[in-house]
């Protein structure tokens, strides 16, 4: 197998297991454990309890010098949150695109990149989903729905797979090009709202052309909460079974786990990039297209609103278990659900949840830092 | 500590004091509360209905323009037990119109005059006459301006700035006949560095009174203070900002809303479109700041008792535009209440320098 220039330029490196004698996982505090053996499934779960409790422990300290009583605040979380069925209708609705977010962080993780351009995955699936709408108009409902929410797929999966294209061509970090790639994406898609798909008639924001009604999906039956909930949960567990059972899985394993022994096995890197970072786009893209169909019926900054980024934050902290996504993200969907409670009933500036958030992903970023150690050392 | 007890909802049955039905009003604003702007306009009248007899206030702010609100909406009524709910920014309003026939025992009142007929009936929107307070301010930089050079800087070309534009420039007009005023459109709500380089460039261009109809004018009137120019205020209170150089300003009396919290209350009625100027108690005037002297108080408060008493009409011909065009007739008087022709507004009276921006 030819090796690409990437592989070319880092092959001075030497061998793996010559320079790094710890474990690759290990060394790498982004790659987290993916839980094949039961000690590092304990492991796992155990430092991520540890690494909640720590961040809910300094979040109580922190709301106690603001002069709050912790517990009343947590209280408070829970009634947001969990409380009520409002509440966790909204927890649900809330949680729904992050499942697929979290995915798009997540799927090329697997691979060892560190994706983080879920936010402009979210924008172009819902551009790719606007269009097609559009241009489907007339289409049978069920029909016009699919393709639509196809064309999110599709488009958010090209923009991050460009990503992985760049980083397998031309060894450009991935990090850092998703990254300035969800500001081409906002600024696309405002570009393209504010003139050549402009809806004039919509004068009070500037927003794209509308979906046909009959591709809008309801709620589903009995709740106020979206399809995009099913659909969120339908890949999550679809995509546990592939990483887990599947020789796909298995391959996307080893090349995160060691990129030579990869290469070694004869795994076609480059494409195993390219699928990891398409499926992961994918999934924010229908996360966009779900946004479209299921509540806006058309694209507007009501897209940019953080979900690409706070599934960065549920994909570390499910430590890249496509099963543990559906807690953890119920876990923040509560958080941000019960935000506005905290600051009515405690008259907490509205950034307070935001400190929640931020030191659960500290915590889990250092709580990274000890996986594995605890095994050596028992063992 | 806030106990179970306190997390149930307040059952509205619980009669306060002299038989007044406690009621719990709940504001959501888009940005935050102490932003010297729109929002802040809001706080402050959030505050005065929280003074209300058995009100109870709940607040949310930094609320995005999109289904958000909705859940916040609900939020605050079901968590809450709000019955009174003011989402305060303009874009809310497709929102609330989702949310109303859902929740018939609850009130939305809503800062924008966009209510019409076949709209939920438990829904208001009202919205003061802001091109009145703008004339007395022109008044004052008339009065007060050394080189006769106006400066008024505009969000968006939409037909309130324009009007409010019109009001400033008459006003001032009404006392310096040669009164001239740079009109400048930024095309964003809220953009501090276009609005900051406006200000420098209008200076530079000498003029020395400005005031800014943008979302937050703090930046604005702040430039303006530094660059030792005079300013005037809009949306609320922005005297503390420029001790110097502030004149007054042209405030919103959001504070009528708790008319409509009482009808809610007592069962009483209410109106679902309710607009106004000084007469209808919608819109109020800053206090004057210390560089204003006696003479041009009283010119501006004479004005204002002009509004009161509906002897002073703000358009009335014969009126130009500043492309020289006739848009009122002499002998012609509009009605200061008469919405429909304010609506059309899509001109500039002579005297402003600059265009609507609009095509």
């Amino acid at each position: 197998m030819a090796l690409s220039r990437y592989d070319a330029r880092n092959r001075d490196t030497g061998p793996p297991e010559a320079r790094a004698p710890t474990p690759v996982h290990a060394t790498l505090s982004w790659r987290l454990t993916a839980g094949r053996l039961p000690t590092d499934s304990l492991e796992s779960l155990l430092l991520s309890l540890a690494a909640l409790a720590v961040a809910a422990i300094l979040f109580g300290g922190f709301v106690a010098v603001q002069g709050h009583d912790p517990l009343a605040v947590y209280q408070t979380l829970y009634l947001g949150g969990f409380g009520t069925r409002f509440s966790i209708e909204n927890t649900l609705t809330q949680a729904a695109p992050l499942l697929l977010t979290a995915l798009c962080t997540l799927i090329p993780a697997r691979v060892g990149l560190l994706v983080i351009g879920g936010e402009g995955a979210v924008v172009l699936g819902g551009l790719g989903a606007v269009l097609a709408g559009v241009a489907l108009a007339g289409a049978p409902a069920s029909i016009g729905t699919m393709l639509t929410i196809s064309a999110g797929a599709l488009a958010g999966g090209f923009w991050i797979a460009a990503a992985a294209a760049l980083k397998h061509m031309r060894g450009v970090n991935e990090t850092i090009s998703t990254l300035l790639m969800n500001y081409i994406a906002i600024a696309l898609m405002n570009h393209l709202i504010s003139g050549p798909i402009r809806d004039f008639s919509q004068t009070l924001k500037a927003q794209s052309w509308s979906i046909p009604n009959p591709f809008m999906v309801g709620n589903i039956p009995g709740w106020s909460v979206h399809w995009g909930l099913v659909i969120g949960l339908t890949f999550c567990v679809l995509l546990h079974l592939v990483l887990r059972h599947t020789t796909l899985g298995f391959s996307f394993d080893i090349l995160g786990g060691n990129r030579r022994a990869a290469q070694m096995a004869g795994l076609p890197i480059g494409r195993l990039m390219l699928l990891a970072c398409f499926l992961g786009g994918a999934a924010a893209g229908i996360a966009g297209a779900v946004e479209i169909v299921a509540v806006h019926g058309a694209a507007s900054e009501s897209l940019v609103v953080g979900l690409g980024y706070t599934g960065i934050l549920v994909a570390f902290l499910a430590r890249q278990n496509a099963l543990a996504v559906l807690l953890v993200a119920l876990l923040l969907g509560g958080i941000s659900a019960s935000g506005g409670l905290l600051q009515r009933r405690f008259d907490m500036p509205h950034a307070v949840t935001t400190v929640l958030q931020g030191l659960i992903f500290i915590c889990v970023l250092a709580s990274n830092a000890s996986a594995g150690r605890w095994r050596r050392r028992s063992g | 500590m806030v106990g179970a007890g306190s997390l149930l909802v307040s059952t509205p049955s619980r009669v306060f004091g002299q038989g007044v039905v406690p009621i719990t009003v709940g504001f959501i604003y888009a940005a935050t509360r102490n932003d010297y702007g729109w929002n802040q306009a809001h706080a402050v009248a959030a505050r005065r209905i929280a003074a209300l007899p058995g009100v109870k206030l709940v607040e949310q702010e930094r609320v995005p323009e999109t289904v958000q609100v909705e859940r916040v909406m609900e939020s605050m009524i079901q968590l809450d037990g709000a019955k009174v709910v003011f989402p305060t920014s303009f874009g809310f309003w497709p929102f609330i119109q989702k949310m109303a026939p859902k929740y018939p025992d609850v009130l939305f009142v809503h800062a924008g005059g966009l209510w019409k007929e076949g709209d939920a009936k438990n829904t208001i929107g009202y919205r003061g006459y802001m091109e009145e307070p703008h004339y007395l301010c022109g008044i004052a930089a008339g009065m007060m301006s050394r080189t006769g050079k106006l400066g008024f800087i505009g969000s968006k070309p939409l037909y309130f700035i324009f009007n409010n534009c019109n009001g400033f420039v008459m006003g001032a007009r009404s006392v310096r006949r040669d009164a001239t005023c740079q009109v400048v459109i930024t095309g964003d709500w809220d953009n501090p560095v276009k609005e900051a380089e406006t200000v420098n460039a209008l200076v530079d261009q000498g003029v020395d009174v400005i005031v800014a109809n943008v979302d937050s004018p703090k930046v604005a009137v702040e430039t303006a203070e530094r660059r030792g120019i005079m300013s005037c205020g809009y949306h609320t209170d922005l005297s503390a900002l420029a001790p110097n150089g502030f004149l007054t300003g042209a405030e919103w009396n959001w504070a009528k809303g708790g008319d409509f919290v009482k009808a809610w209350q007592t069962g009483g009625p209410y109106p679902n479109l309710y607009r106004g100027g000084f007469r209808q108690e919608m819109v109020a005037l800053s206090p004057f700041g210390k560089a204003v002297p006696q003479n041009v108080q009283q010119a501006v408060l004479a004005a204002r008792q002009g509004f009161l008493d509906d002897t002073l009409k703000l358009y009335k011909g014969p009126l130009m535009d500043n492309k020289g065009n006739q848009v009122i007739a002499a002998g012609q008087e509009i009605s200061n209440t008469d919405n429909a022709f304010k609506l059309n507004v899509k001109w500039l009276v002579e005297g402003a320098i600059g265009s609507t921006g609009l095509q």
